[in-house]
């Protein structure tokens, strides 16, 4: 019997955090688990904070995390990494795309943007892994592909074939963008 | 077919697999995607109504006349549908009449946090109560059985966190029912409520309740699970894997219907555990009604009456706080509320009315996020349509100390749903307060749903628009003018104006959401600001853009100049500009153009 575990994904809206968590949510469907995922949409979301908490399992219950549960944080954000840190595991995992976008208090002059995020949570979490999705979703040949590349470096976490996730992705996309998020897809799981 | 569904596009499946080719509804959050998805399904009729009154009514109607009508709306909705809804229940429905309540713990998108389950008691109608995807789609259907058999609406209660969950849901596509056959039904005694036939009728509520409370005792999803007997929790919906992912070993009566509940159940259930939980959000629904059989619960003393619930809140409540497992870093981290778009037509609206130190009377939209700073261009929001009555009370209140001082905003969807009645009210009583109606061509807060004035219905079909200037003028306001709130100048004038003048007045402040596809004009290149004449006043900056962004000049170009305000320059993010235009017009130096020089 395998364990609930929690996957939690996190960033500001117009990122792609629920295609992200979409795909991801098909790809443990399709390798025959059962999986749940829930979100809150509805308000005007551009430029606010999104989640996505996706748990997975033989058999889930609640779609929703407690704190101190999840096994995986990918964050979107480098800054708002900092607000889902209560939910992670001890020993949990920790993706940071360091792509940094400013909140209105940083965009006014008011407040700086933090500058020592990661030392900051190095001192707590063990196992962080860092990405420059940005530039890797340039070097695949779309900006739009950052949620990819990110879903390309958990991916290294999970033990689910690259083939299940390339034929989700391909099922995910209009053809002309499949070429760009399967090698965005690569850049981020080889990151 | 193995798929992930959200509740509501496993509702929306469930229902066209039962036979339902007939739904009514109007968006709100979490409901919206019901409607949208069951659209789409062939061979059904689906409309956005003006609002939910009008919905609930075309739903009651469709049932007289045999069909099977789903009727989909948010909790708040089912407040403006009560109306005909508790006489529904007296009547009965004929066909099947399924009402979707989807509330919103938390309020994630709503102005308040009512528990609808008190609806049903109230309006003596059952309610069944799903859990997740799978639940939403069989559940669907019961509700449409249970309708038909009893001779009842029926509410299907869904939550934030089932409606907008996906999970796997199990279907077999061969399962699709015909839709009921439609006929022409005579019989006054059943469907005129006067008093002498609702009179008997209030009888007959009575009775189908109480074959309602028989068919709840052995009702299969109405579910004992006995394993640990030490403890028992009773619950439904959401709560029920919340707590079951908490606590797996305890035993559970779970039940699928919350209205009316299963006394003799309950009853088994209480002997067969040492102590029972009631785990329910919000109201305590259940937990007083089973202390009223005598059985002894724990319930709304350990557990929170607000917010919704989740698997930590549950374990906290009974286990007590646990000590996070290690200590995370203490610092304050910049939030990011919610804004207008970049583009947004409200803005330049709102910033002048903020401006005007008037009390603007708002509504429910997009809009009502501009109370915040730095526009603070609203001042009051309660419900669809309040802004008008409101705007109207506090003017004639004030008398002459209002005179000019008090607006009403309301956008064009929110203006058809319930501004009318209210605005019709202003003419015949002399108002004196302003009114503006936000036209921004659509329901942009939902996610771009046709209305009455958009010239589309839900299906995609060309309809008659509704000439908001001519209803506007027919409900007896003579004073209306028509702004585009791209020209700050132009609505700081017209709003003036019309503050000015005595007896009740519109202003119609008329440009499409800046997201709406099909009323796009062709892109308008980003802006751009010229470091050179910027001047760093940040006059730009008070218009709230999520655009526009300020930067500290570098140390060497300051040195050269000693005014003080030029420390800091003003930028325009290129990926994220609409090219409104506002920040030009603000702009004394004009640094902000259109094109590269």
């Amino acid at each position: 019997m395998m364990q609930t575990k929690a996957i939690l994904l996190a960033g500001v809206g117009g990122q792609g955090v629920l295609k992200a968590s979409d795909i991801l949510c098909r790809v443990f469907m399709d390798s025959g688990l059962d999986v749940k995922k829930s979100e809150v949409h509805g308000m005007a979301q551009r430029g606010g904070c999104v989640t996505s908490h996706v748990r997975y399992g033989d058999k889930v219950y609640s779609p929703l995390s407690k704190e101190n549960e999840v096994d995986i944080l990918i964050s979107f954000e480098k800054m708002d990494t900092l607000r889902y840190l209560n939910y992670v595991s001890k020993n949990g995992t920790i993706i940071i795309n360091q792509e940094e976008i400013y909140p209105p208090a940083v965009n006014l002059g008011e407040v700086p943007y933090p500058s020592d995020v990661l030392e900051m949570i190095g001192r707590c979490f063990n196992n962080v892994h860092p990405v420059n999705a940005l530039a890797l979703a340039l070097q695949a040949g779309n900006t739009h592909a950052v949620n990819t590349v990110l879903m390309g470096a958990l991916s290294s976490y999970l033990s689910i074939p690259s083939d299940c996730w390339e034929k989700v992705l391909r099922d995910s996309f209009p053809a002309k963008l499949v070429d760009v998020n399967i090698e965005a897809f690569r850049l981020g799981r080889n990151s | 077919m193995r798929e992930l569904l959200s509740g509501n596009e496993a509702i929306a499946r469930g229902a066209f697999e039962c036979g339902v080719r007939f739904a009514a509804g109007y968006p709100g959050t979490p409901s919206t995607e019901i409607m949208e998805a069951f659209a789409k399904y062939p061979g059904v009729y689906a409309e956005w109504s003006p609002n939910e009154k009008v919905a609930m009514e075309v739903c009651i109607g469709a049932a007289l006349a045999g069909a099977r009508a789903l009727v989909v709306m948010k909790h708040v909705g089912v407040n403006v549908a009560a109306d005909p809804l508790f006489t529904a229940s007296y009547t009965g429905t004929n066909g099947a009449l399924v009402v979707i309540t989807a509330d919103d713990p938390s309020l994630h998108s709503s102005q308040n946090e009512q528990d609808n389950r008190q609806y049903a008691r109230f309006a003596k109608i059952p309610m069944l109560e799903p859990a997740d995807s799978q639940e939403a789609l069989e559940f669907i259907k019961i509700a449409f059985d249970i309708s038909e058999r009893f001779d009842t609406p029926v509410f299907l209660r869904s939550t934030t966190r089932v409606s907008h969950s996906k999970s796997v849901v199990t279907y077999d596509e061969s399962r699709i029912h015909d839709e009921r056959k439609t006929e022409i039904n005579f019989n006054a005694e059943k469907f005129v409520m006067v008093p002498m036939n609702a009179r008997k009728r209030r009888v007959v509520v009575e009775k189908r309740m109480e074959s309602l409370r028989q068919f709840a005792e052995t009702f299969s999803e109405n579910r004992i699970e006995i394993t640990n007997p030490d403890v028992g929790i009773i619950t439904s919906g959401i709560s029920y894997q919340h707590a079951k992912d908490a606590f797996p070993t305890y035993s559970y009566l779970k039940l699928g219907m919350v209205y009316p509940l299963p006394v003799g159940l309950i009853r088994y259930f209480a002997s067969k555990v040492r102590k029972i939980l009631v785990i329910e959000e919000l109201d305590p629904f259940l937990e007083e009604q089973i202390r009223a059989l005598g059985i002894d619960v724990t319930g709304k003393e350990i557990f929170p009456y607000t917010g919704e619930f989740n698997p930590g809140i549950i374990e906290q409540a009974i286990m007590g706080k646990v000590d996070p497992q290690c200590r995370l870093p203490e610092i304050s981290i910049p939030q990011r509320p919610p804004n207008l778009c970049p583009g947004c037509p409200h803005r330049g609206l709102f910033y002048v009315l903020g401006k005007l130190k008037v009390f603007v009377t708002g509504d429910i939209g997009c809009y009502t996020l501009s109370f915040m700073k730095p526009l603070e261009g609203l001042h009051s929001c309660i419900c669809m349509g309040a802004s008008i009555g409101m705007a109207h009370g506090m003017s004639k209140a004030l008398g002459e100390e209002g005179r000019g001082k008090i607006v009403g905003v309301i956008g064009d969807s929110t203006f058809l749903h319930s501004g009318i009645t209210p605005l019709l009210n202003m003419a015949y009583n002399k108002s004196d307060a302003v009114i503006i109606i936000c036209d921004n061509r659509t329901t942009a807060m939902t996610g771009m749903q046709e209305h009455p004035a958009t010239g589309f219905t839900l299906q995609g079909e060309k309809a008659t628009s509704v000439d908001l200037y001519a209803l506007v003028k027919t409900l007896g306001i003579d004073q209306i003018s028509v702004v585009d709130p791209y020209d700050l100048k132009a609505v700081r004038s017209a709003v003036k104006a019309e503050l000015n003048r005595s007896g009740p007045s519109v202003i119609i402040s008329r440009r499409a959401c800046v997201l709406f596809k099909r009323d796009k004009t062709s892109p308008r290149k980003p802006l751009l600001n010229d470091p050179e004449k910027c001047n760093g006043c940040r006059l730009c900056l008070g218009l709230g853009c999520p655009a526009l962004a300020w930067r500290k000049r570098d140390l060497e170009q300051v040195a050269n100049d000693v005014s003080s305000k030029n420390q800091g320059v003003a930028v325009i993010d290129q990926n994220l500009c609409n090219a409104c235009g506002l920040c030009a017009q603000l702009c004394k130096s004009g640094a902000i153009t259109e094109e590269k020089r």
